[in-house]
């Protein structure tokens, strides 16, 4: 993983006196609430419900076993022995205190880490796919693009005011794990006909109040290109893009409104300007950082173990485990572990202490001492041993991590909602809770298969709900909460928003909703069919009547 | 007007006119005034032996004033709202593509903790808004010692030092 120079320590090292600064300003009175609510922003910084809420960066989800022992310490010292990781990849604290945070910050930096652009109108964390580098169906590593990309855009003296928030993700491999085309700049490294890899250039994707699914400008962009081509859309986006109304401010508005030829025309006009002056990418930056993301030395004879086919044998619980927290791996005799952090009593994405310091070691004993953040909410050990998995497994089971639902009903993406959020009208939490107590029979969790719920507490979407198999939308009527449900999202390759079901449903009835919808699944379905593909064919009719009929 | 600049604070000669009184002729000397009226008695200001300074803010295009830069000693550009980017755009582009070389100052909701992006853009004097210290928003320019990308303050990223 990259590794911090001078240079990247010294800005993280200044980073931390600023925001001590602003922060002792602000205490002392001389920023006012609405000057200090940018700067705390742009360092992460939310003021919620019940307390401050601390975003931490975790650059495209990867973390080293000494960085989650940091976090493990920093929920102990200054939160409530726990922390939330989020749909992009990063963590949440959701209990410190105000004056804490410069110190947070602090020991944030001595482990190569910070807080800058979690929140803000300015260009987010860059994510990525969880199994970058160990995919099998991957063209290119997209993590050098991702921390060049994190160089670029860390504290960009144009791009730091922009209309809106800005985010960005690039995804490597045929199958899109890091829902690229939802995003407001969606990379996907590709080949050209010459055989050279670049990049497809897709703008103005994104969820939230309206969402969309984001149209490629540019097929195939060169690697060198890629900075310069960056800059002239953020470019085109500060100048134009609507101030006047924050609900459209997002570059996706741009995009739609002017068209996506004319966006691009207008892109690219700026990009002539700049394409072949600074900011063409040097080839030995993109080597240099490259030689960060190497392979461990892999045991060329991991592929001779036999006891990971024994132990599925003669264990039904690992085996079933096995079906679902594992991912294949490009060499022979290694898979990438999830972690599941849905376990039936546990809010969706929610981690210890214990946990914390627990998964820290077990990466450092069986995976190279590296973790990545997946979107959906868990944690991915990338580089595990066929021969360790069972001894893995066990040990994940003693802290409640090896709950082996990756992919199913109960692996919910969720926001934090009413719990915990400001903005939220409705409960998250306590819907997922709800769907867990009533589909508590593994058997039948497998039986349905793949399948992807998100949920959100409100209509700003954090929970991805339009890009859920089923999506579940909170909203408040009158001061009771109802649930809109949406089907037929997804956020990958074949990306598409869901199409609402009808009416919204009370709170109670929300899992037995879910129950008639996969009755109707389960009856329609033919052969090894998932739920989305069952409802490409079939659409939403039989799904409707089911769930309206008897009201 | 009191201002940063070359990171000191200085009182210069400039007079900031935010909206002219249509009544009565443009002033004499040195006055900063909105860029439509300049635009619109250009050649009658042409005429006076002064120097001519503009402001604009985010709701001109940069490429309005590229006829008429070279009669500008000073443009200003207007924050209406320090969350308002886009005169950082026009601070750039002033800079790097269209190579003005005089002076560009941030006027309006100029607020310290902008301070060290806005020199980075190619902004040399700020005029920070007057309910504050401006002696102790001087000390934003140094922020940060490393600056990553490429910008008009200094042309290289930091890789090419690595």
């Amino acid at each position: 993983m990259y590794k911090y120079d001078n240079y990247d320590q010294t800005i993280v090292n200044e980073r931390v006196n600023q925001f001590r600064d602003q922060t002792e300003r602000f205490l002392a009175g001389k920023l006012s609430e609405e000057e200090f609510r940018p700067l705390r922003l742009m360092n992460g910084l939310y003021v919620q419900r019940h307390a401050p809420m601390l975003r931490v960066a975790i650059p495209y989800g990867l973390l080293s076993s000494e960085q989650l022992r940091m976090l493990a310490h920093i929920s102990r010292k200054y939160d409530k022995n726990y922390a939330h990781f989020s749909t992009r990849q990063n963590l949440q604290y959701n209990w410190p205190a105000l004056e804490s945070v410069p110190d947070i910050l602090a020991d944030l930096a001595t482990v190569e880490m910070h807080a800058i652009q979690t929140s803000g109108n300015d260009i987010r964390n860059t994510t990525s796919d969880q199994f970058a580098g160990i995919a099998e169906d991957e063209l290119e590593d997209p993590r050098p693009y991702c921390e060049i990309i994190r160089q670029w855009s860390t504290f960009h003296p144009e791009f730091s005011f922009l209309p809106r928030k800005f985010k960005i993700a690039v995804s490597g491999a045929k199958h899109d794990r890091a829902a690229v085309q939802v995003h407001d700049i969606g990379l996907y490294l590709v080949e050209n006909d010459k055989g050279e890899i670049g990049f497809n250039v897709i703008v103005g994707g994104g969820l939230g109040r309206t969402p969309f699914i984001g149209p490629s400008i540019k097929p195939f962009l060169e690697k060198q290109d890629l900075l310069s081509y960056l800059e002239a859309i953020l470019r085109v986006y500060n100048r134009y893009g609507r101030r006047d109304n924050m609900y459209k401010a997002r570059i996706k508005i741009l995009v739609n409104e002017l068209g996506k030829e004319e966006f691009a025309k207008q892109v690219e006009e700026e990009w002539l300007h700049i394409k072949d002056g600074v900011m063409k990418l040097d080839q030995k930056e993109i080597d240099r950082v490259k030689a960060f993301f190497t392979s461990p030395e892999y045991d060329e004879n991991a592929a001779d173990d036999t006891s990971f086919a024994a132990a599925q044998e003669s264990n039904k619980a690992f085996s079933n485990w096995v079906k679902r927290n594992l991912f294949p791996h490009k060499v022979a005799g290694y898979k990438a572990v999830v972690v599941s952090l849905k376990a039936p009593d546990i809010p969706p994405g929610d981690v210890t202490d214990v946990q914390m310091d627990h998964i820290a070691d077990l990466a450092e004993q069986y995976s190279y001492s590296e973790i990545v953040v997946t979107h959906d909410q868990n944690l991915v050990l990338p580089n595990v041993k066929e021969a360790d998995l069972f001894a893995l497994w066990e040990k994940l089971a003693e802290q409640k991590l090896a709950t082996p639902n990756i992919g199913l009903l109960t692996d919910i993406i969720c926001c934090p909602g009413l719990d915990f959020c400001a903005l939220a009208n409705a409960g998250s939490i306590p819907i997922a809770k709800q769907i867990n107590d009533k589909f508590d029979d593994l058997d039948y969790l497998h039986d349905i298969g793949d399948l992807k719920i998100k949920m959100s507490g409100c209509m700003n979407a954090c929970g991805h709900h339009h890009v859920g198999h089923i999506g579940i939308l909170g909203v408040d009527k009158k001061g009771v909460e109802f649930y809109q449900l949406t089907l037929g999202g997804s956020a990958e390759n074949e990306a598409s928003l869901g199409d609402r079901l009808g009416p919204g449903v009370a709170k109670e009835e929300v899992a037995n909703v879910i129950g008639k919808l996969l009755d109707v699944y389960v009856e329609q379905r033919q052969e090894d069919e998932a739920f989305l593909e069952t409802y490409r064919r079939v659409g939403i009719k039989p799904f409707k009547e089911s769930v309206y009929a008897s009201n | 007007m009191r201002v940063i600049k070359d990171k000191a604070v200085i009182n210069d000669d400039w007079q900031l006119i935010r909206e002219l009184d249509c009544s009565k002729p443009i002033p004499d000397g040195k006055v900063i005034i909105p860029f439509i009226d300049w635009q619109a008695s250009r050649d009658e200001l042409l005429k006076r032996d002064t120097e001519h300074a503009v402001w604009i803010d985010g709701d001109i295009e940069t490429e309005t004033l590229l006829g008429d830069l070279e009669h500008f000693s000073l443009i200003a550009l207007d924050f209406p709202a320090f969350k308002d980017g886009r005169s950082y755009s026009h601070a750039s582009l002033l800079r790097n593509r269209y190579n003005f070389k005089g002076d560009l100052r941030a006027i309006g909701d100029v607020l310290r903790d902008q301070l060290f992006f806005l020199q980075r853009c190619g902004i040399s004097s700020y005029e920070v808004r007057e309910d504050k210290d401006i002696e102790d928003a001087l000390k934003s320019l140094d922020d940060f010692s490393v600056r990553y990308q490429a910008a008009a303050d200094d042309a290289q990223p930091i890789y090419k030092q690595r």
